[in-house]
């Protein structure tokens, strides 16, 4: 009999490529499957058990089925691959130096002026007494519109 | 709200325009607000350059602290929700007169 095609590699293959790609791409806009990325890591479970039960077959029924050699290959490389995505997700995210002179609770935050994207310079303290327009201009409002606090967001920049 | 980012203003600005952001976006090129408030990440950025580790404040009109966030995982920042309760937090607490 001649040994069939086996598929099992190539889809489990092409799954675990498309579940660290779609990661990015889309899961991690979403902060439930953001901050643990479980539709990933369950398809990449999937992805690595079509891949284990394709070698297996391919090596355990060589009659039956192909793919000795490919299997090999895609399993080592998924393998490589998958390591890598883990360790980009799991470890390299969390290598943020702790800050332990950030302003705490209670604490009056240190002033700063800086330039807003069109080169006004904007002081933290005249605007945390104000609201801020949606077109970027601090404006005064009337007391009952006024601003109860300040939403201040540090961002890592490189757009 | 408003953000700051060692992005110039010229960054900043086609940044607003591309993804529609209508909150300003603050420049601190030279670090120094950062640097400030201890929030350098040394060599974060992609060429290598300093840059700020992501954290989230909430400061009330007397300029006081009234919530801070500060993530030990990239991957995971403050939720809108989460932001949203501290401000309500932070609301009932000044008409209380506190």
């Amino acid at each position: 009999m001649k040994p069939s095609w086996n598929p099992r590699l190539w889809w489990g293959f092409a799954l675990a490529l498309a579940a660290m790609v779609s990661y990015p791409l889309f899961f991690a806009r979403y902060a439930i499957t953001r901050d643990f990325p479980w539709v990933t890591l369950l398809l990449l479970a999937i992805a690595i058990f079509l891949l284990a039960t394709g070698i297996a077959r391919a090596f355990q029924r060589p009659d039956a089925y192909r793919g000795k050699v490919a299997g090999s290959i895609l399993g080592v490389l998924t393998l490589l691959l998958v390591g890598f995505f883990l360790t980009v997700i799991f470890y390299m995210a969390r290598q943020i130096p702790a800050s332990h002179g950030a302003p705490q609770v209670g604490q009056v935050a240190p002033d700063f002026t800086l330039p807003d994207s069109k080169n006004n310079l904007v002081t933290l303290s005249a605007l945390v007494d104000s609201s801020f327009a949606p077109n970027g201009s601090s404006a005064p409002t009337s007391g009952a519109e006024k601003t109860a606090a300040t939403v201040l967001i540090f961002y890592r920049g490189y757009w | 709200m408003i953000a700051i980012s060692v992005d110039t203003p010229a960054e900043s600005q086609k940044l607003r325009e591309s993804q529609g952001y209508t909150f300003p976006i603050l420049s601190d090129a030279n670090r120094d607000v950062i640097r400030r408030w201890d929030l350098v990440h040394p060599h974060g950025g992609e060429d290598g350059s300093d840059i700020s580790r992501p954290a989230e404040f909430l400061i009330d009109s007397s300029g006081k602290v009234r919530w801070v966030n500060l993530t030990e995982d990239l991957r995971v920042r403050a939720r809108p929700e989460q932001v949203l309760r501290a401000f309500d937090s932070a609301n009932a607490h000044g008409s209380a007169g506190e």
